[in-house]
């Protein structure tokens, strides 16, 4: 094991690197293009053994690794925001075609007005790929996740491409010790990839061909089922990495939950920096807790519904917005939690574009919603600091 | 709390965190050296994260770049506005940015500089303050061209011995391992500038 200080962006890379990714589809984006360039570096310098397929846009990147994994190759690309819009209809393509392509996307704003900072829109909007999506909150889970996604999607009863998601800047662009694991230790974890099927010159087969009304939906289901079977599967990777790697991890990463008045609910970085603001709350004598949403699909229901029997009051921080409704993460917590348990549920929409979410902000939100538990809702969507309006 | 304004401007939670902050022109190495600061500490089994200012960057414009040491895994990730040190590599900075904004109460100013001490403090209203003159160490050691030169070595040697925060041998060992070019020119830049710097 090798400990280095590096950005979210080379934990990428070197995620991919050490996973063995055979093709690596690659076409530049701030704030991603540091991804592609690392492993660039990486075939260059002959450290690692990859087709690197340079392409014409980020459309052409997914489209070379739907065809590269149906040959029977592990594939890898990176993205963000507008990157990662124009790849919609080849995401839709991917898991349908039951191919476990594995991809970086660093969360940044869509335009406009144009932004190149955190923002979990760009994911968001990909909700209804049929991806797996993973919200990392610092640098090491970023590779940790990677790892974990290819074991996962690859499992014969998956077929399931998956994103490992990194705040733009926030993660992408910062330093931070990550220990790189042995590469013999990840080749003893992470088999070669053996699909049951695959694209063969000499061995004529029909891929993602026209099917009738009488059969469609049935192949729909077996994408459903996939998916709802991708939950046990990941947590039994976890368990599989915690005791290979040392590191744990769960669908919800519950901090100090238990016995909370009142916890936040929030995926990406900023939940790192609101477990420092839990702490300092505590000592101040508030029982407060965070909930930090790791996996986002497959959707872990019944994480939020154990902690929906406990918590009186929860409010869901949300980094995206879904125009006529509301936070994106919250509606799928309040309907998750329906039938099940009654608390409270406030959404706080902020951080979008990147502004900055320091503890005081947090700290804020944290007695805002111990208040929301003492006296009932306010109102059920507040956005933070927004200017210019009473 | 809607319209509630600005972010506030204090990040300071983990008791041991240490946090600086660098002040740069484009070109001048600043994020660099937020890193190469960030690695000497590692090598000293800190825990520690380096990033810019999450901004547009261009030569010539200024440029901010943070770095944090701790004991403990840093899990804050907003940015610094109550820095304990700040580290000033273009001395035109000071007339046109608030260099001293946010930092703490007796916390440190680097200052590359040629001018009399008394004088920067004055003008920068801070009292904690040593002044290098990293620009003429960096063209000794033809770092960067005789207009442009490229100061960040020399301002972390003159740091280390400043601050007392990490030792000399600790940044002249990143500076070898992880300055992207004349990796032997920065490190005797680094070496001149903290023998530069006066103290025990």
């Amino acid at each position: 094991m090798t400990r280095m200080v590096i950005t979210g962006n080379a934990a990428s890379a070197y995620g991919a690197k050490i996973a063995r990714a055979q093709v690596v589809a690659a076409y530049p984006i701030t704030p991603q293009t540091s991804i592609v360039e690392k492993l660039a570096d990486f075939v260059a310098n002959g450290e690692m053994d990859t087709q690197y397929v340079k392409v014409e846009s980020e459309h052409s990147a997914m489209a070379a690794c739907i065809a590269a994994s149906n040959t029977g190759a592990r594939t890898y690309t990176a993205t963000s925001s507008h990157g990662l819009m124009l790849m919609h209809e080849l995401l839709i393509w991917a898991s349908g075609a039951r191919l476990p392509v594995i991809m970086s996307n660093v969360n940044r704003a869509n335009g406009p007005p144009w932004s190149v900072w955190a923002d979990h829109h760009d994911a968001m909007a990909q909700r209804d790929t049929g991806w797996m999506q993973i919200y990392a909150d610092n640098n090491q889970e970023v590779l940790d996740t990677i790892l974990m996604l290819y074991k996962v999607a690859e499992k014969r009863h998956i077929m399931l491409p998956g994103m490992v998601l990194e705040d733009a800047f926030i993660l992408s662009h910062t330093m931070e010790p990550v220990d790189i694991p042995d590469q013999k230790l990840v080749d003893d974890w992470l088999p070669p990839y053996d699909p049951e099927f695959r694209l063969e010159p000499g061995k004529p087969m029909g891929f993602g061909s026209l099917v009738m009304p009488e059969l469609y939906m049935d192949f729909r289901y077996k994408i459903a089922k996939a998916m709802d079977d991708s939950r046990a599967e990941l947590k039994k990777v976890h368990k599989d990495f915690a005791e290979t790697f040392g590191r744990e991890y769960d669908m919800v990463d519950f901090y100090k939950c238990e016995d909370a008045d009142a916890v936040l609910v929030i995926a990406g970085s900023v939940a790192s920096t609101a477990k420092d603001v839990v702490d300092k709350l505590r000592q101040e004598g508030h029982n407060v807790g965070l909930a930090r949403l790791r996996v986002f699909r497959p959707f872990p229901y019944e994480e939020f519904r154990w902690l929906a029997k406990r918590v009186p009051a929860i409010g869901v921080c949300d980094r995206s917005y879904t125009f006529g409704y509301g936070g994106g993460q919250a509606a799928e917590i309040k309907a998750a939690i329906y039938a099940h348990a009654t608390p409270l549920v406030k959404n706080y929409i902020m951080g979008l574009g990147g502004r900055d979410i320091t503890p005081e902000i947090l700290e804020r939100i944290y007695m805002d919603i111990l208040n929301v538990k003492e006296k009932g809702l306010d109102r059920e969507i507040e956005w933070i600091d927004v200017k210019g309006v009473e | 709390m809607v319209g509630g304004g600005l972010p506030c401007i204090t990040t300071r939670r983990g008791e041991s965190v240490i946090e600086i902050r660098f002040h740069g022109r484009g070109g001048q190495g600043a994020v660099i050296a937020s890193k190469l600061l960030a690695e000497a500490a590692f090598r000293e089994g800190k825990e520690v994260s380096a990033f810019p200012y999450f901004g547009v960057e261009r030569r010539g414009a200024p440029v901010t770049a943070f770095t944090r040491i701790d004991d403990r895994p840093i899990r804050i990730k907003s940015q610094i506005y109550r820095p304990d040190y700040v580290i000033v590599l273009d001395p035109s900075l000071l007339k046109s940015v608030d260099v001293s904004a946010g930092l703490k109460e007796g916390g440190l100013v680097v200052v590359n500089s040629s001018r009399p001490l008394d004088e920067l403090k004055r003008e920068v209203g801070v009292d904690n303050m040593v002044a290098v003159d990293a620009t003429q160490i960096a063209i000794e050691h033809r770092l960067g061209s005789r207009n442009a030169p490229i100061v960040n070595s020399a301002i972390l040697g003159a740091f280390a011995k400043a601050s007392g925060l990490v030792k000399i041998g600790s940044v002249i060992d990143s500076i070898l391992e992880n300055a992207p070019a004349k990796k032997e020119e920065n490190a005797g830049a680094a070496k001149d500038a903290y023998a530069a710097v006066g103290g025990e």
